[in-house]
């Protein structure tokens, strides 16, 4: 078994287009959920959202690559180009041949099918651009990923809603320790927000009019957010032997499914997946300083959440510190636990704690340092980053400092 | 423009050349338009004249629609277009 490192991160996201803009605004609790900016936006009853600005995407990439590159794709570059530029590998040879792209998305190319569905039904057109089928399909940005930086080891993406990014980063590390590949390239991308993606969500009456309010007892629902988070998972030998710069490490991780309820969230399931993750890394349950929260800001999952911690963690729950950053980047749904995972390098690397914002009221059944509205500074040599998805289906994954 | 300085543009643009250095008897191939760029090339020309083109990627030597040049391709459109008009 392989000792696995992070050696690069990138992101784009509301609170930043890179990762020390991001980090930044995660210390000053800088609040990146708004007012949504996009056509019939005023046709929705929910209008706010972390939604990503100043990434015009005719200034980056040239007509031939935006014919084919859908906004989750293009973040996806964006972030992969910051982590693999952070990383200093170049793939060639057999690095090439054995390293590969696993990444996480719910929705895939949301908004080419939203264009070209209005394209057809509203405008009454015939026919649409010949490449809509390889711009909205969910591994195009793990495709592009691949063809950009010669990534010819295994590559796929994984779909499992708000958990895709986090199973996708699972995957790449089983695959690192395992010593299948010698480094991967991993995390998530999602970018629903157009009119047919928010209006979808709207129906199921979950999200928030005003904001993001993980674990206070005034929370009323979800903000979506947008963006990319990726990384570089790589050998710790491989990194040790050319010099690299290690950001933490992975230690383990564990996936669970709750085969109960299509959406509601269960505390064993959650908490399975916690409990296994720490025995998947071999940590006992009293070194985990912080744990980046699924923290959707829902009724449902935050009280589900804080039971679960309860009970894997037992008197040490009330020791550690959970916080939900989507109160200041929204839920990137597919790629929310890679920009999530973010916060826990933060925690691990510069002994920040990111707070939960918008926190106005405590909540009972939320009775946990959820470390309120600013951030914090502590000491933190391992963390664990939540994802629990509709269908049942959690990811968590343990890092350590190194 | 006629048909052909329009058939022009549209190859000019998709071999990214300028119109002056794609002339009738072009054949796409010399210009670098690959098997994508005449699919894409077909859909801006079935837009600009607002005609359907009889095209199969998978045949396209099967297809009643000529692309093998400049000169094939206006005459294909002009004969749509009189069918289709």
């Amino acid at each position: 078994m392989k000792r696995v490192v992070i050696t690069g991160a990138g992101t784009i996201n509301a609170l930043g287009l890179n990762v020390p803009d991001t980090l930044a605004a995660m210390r000053e609790g800088v609040c990146g959920i708004g007012p949504l900016k996009f056509r019939d936006v005023e046709r929705l009853s929910i209008q706010i959202g972390g939604q990503v600005h100043d990434f015009p995407p005719e200034g980056q990439y040239n007509r031939q690559q935006l014919s084919l590159y859908d906004r989750f794709t293009q973040f996806t570059l964006a972030a992969a180009a910051e982590a693999i530029a952070q990383s200093g590998l170049v793939f060639s040879g057999e690095l090439s041949a054995k390293s590969g792209v696993v990444l996480g998305t719910a929705g895939g190319g949301v908004s080419t099918w939203d264009d070209n569905y209005r394209a057809v039904y509203e405008e009454g057109k015939n026919r649409v651009h010949p490449f809509v089928v390889p711009k909205l399909m969910n591994n195009a940005a793990a495709s592009h990923v691949s063809m950009e930086y010669n990534l010819k080891g295994p590559s796929f993406t994984v779909s499992t809603a708000c958990a895709s990014s986090n199973h996708a980063m699972a995957q790449a590390f089983a695959m690192v320790r395992s010593g299948m590949a010698p480094a991967m390239v991993t995390g998530g991308s999602e970018s629903m927000l157009c009119f047919g993606g928010v209006k979808a969500w709207e129906g199921l009456r979950v999200m928030s009019r005003d904001a993001c309010r993980p674990f206070s007892a005034n929370r009323n629902g979800m903000v979506q957010g947008e963006g990319a988070g990726i990384f570089v998972f790589e050998d710790y030998d491989h990194a040790r032997a050319r010099g690299a710069e290690i950001l933490c490490e992975v230690v383990g991780f564990a996936m669970t499914s709750d085969a109960g309820d299509i959406v509601t969230p269960s505390k064993s399931g959650a908490a399975r997946a916690m409990a296994g993750a720490l025995a998947d890394a071999r940590i006992n349950a009293d070194q985990v300083g912080y744990i980046n929260a699924h923290g959707t800001g829902t009724a449902a999952n935050d009280k589900t959440e804080c039971a679960a911690v309860a009970d894997v963690f037992g008197p040490h729950a009330d020791r550690l510190m959970i916080s939900s950053t989507k109160s200041m980047h929204g839920h990137l749904i597919g790629g929310t636990g890679a920009v999530e995972l973010l916060a826990c390098i933060m925690a691990l690397r510069d002994g920040v704690i990111a707070p939960t914002i918008g926190y106005q009221e405590p909540d009972p059944e939320c009775a946990l340092d959820v470390v309120p509205n600013e951030a914090r500074d502590a000491k933190v040599t391992v963390a664990l980053s939540n994802a629990f998805a509709f269908g049942g289906m959690n990811a968590v994954i343990a890092v350590r400092a190194v | 423009m006629n048909v052909q300085d329009q058939v022009i543009a549209i190859l000019a643009d998709q071999a990214v050349l300028e119109p002056a250095d794609v002339s009738m008897t072009s054949r796409l191939e010399d210009l670098g338009i690959d098997s994508m760029g005449i699919v894409e090339s077909i859909f801006a020309i079935e837009e600009t004249f607002d005609i359907s083109v009889p095209f199969n990627a998978n045949q396209p030597d099967a297809s009643d629609f000529d692309i093998s040049s400049v000169a094939s391709i206006v005459a294909g459109i002009e004969r749509l277009k009189a069918e289709q008009g």
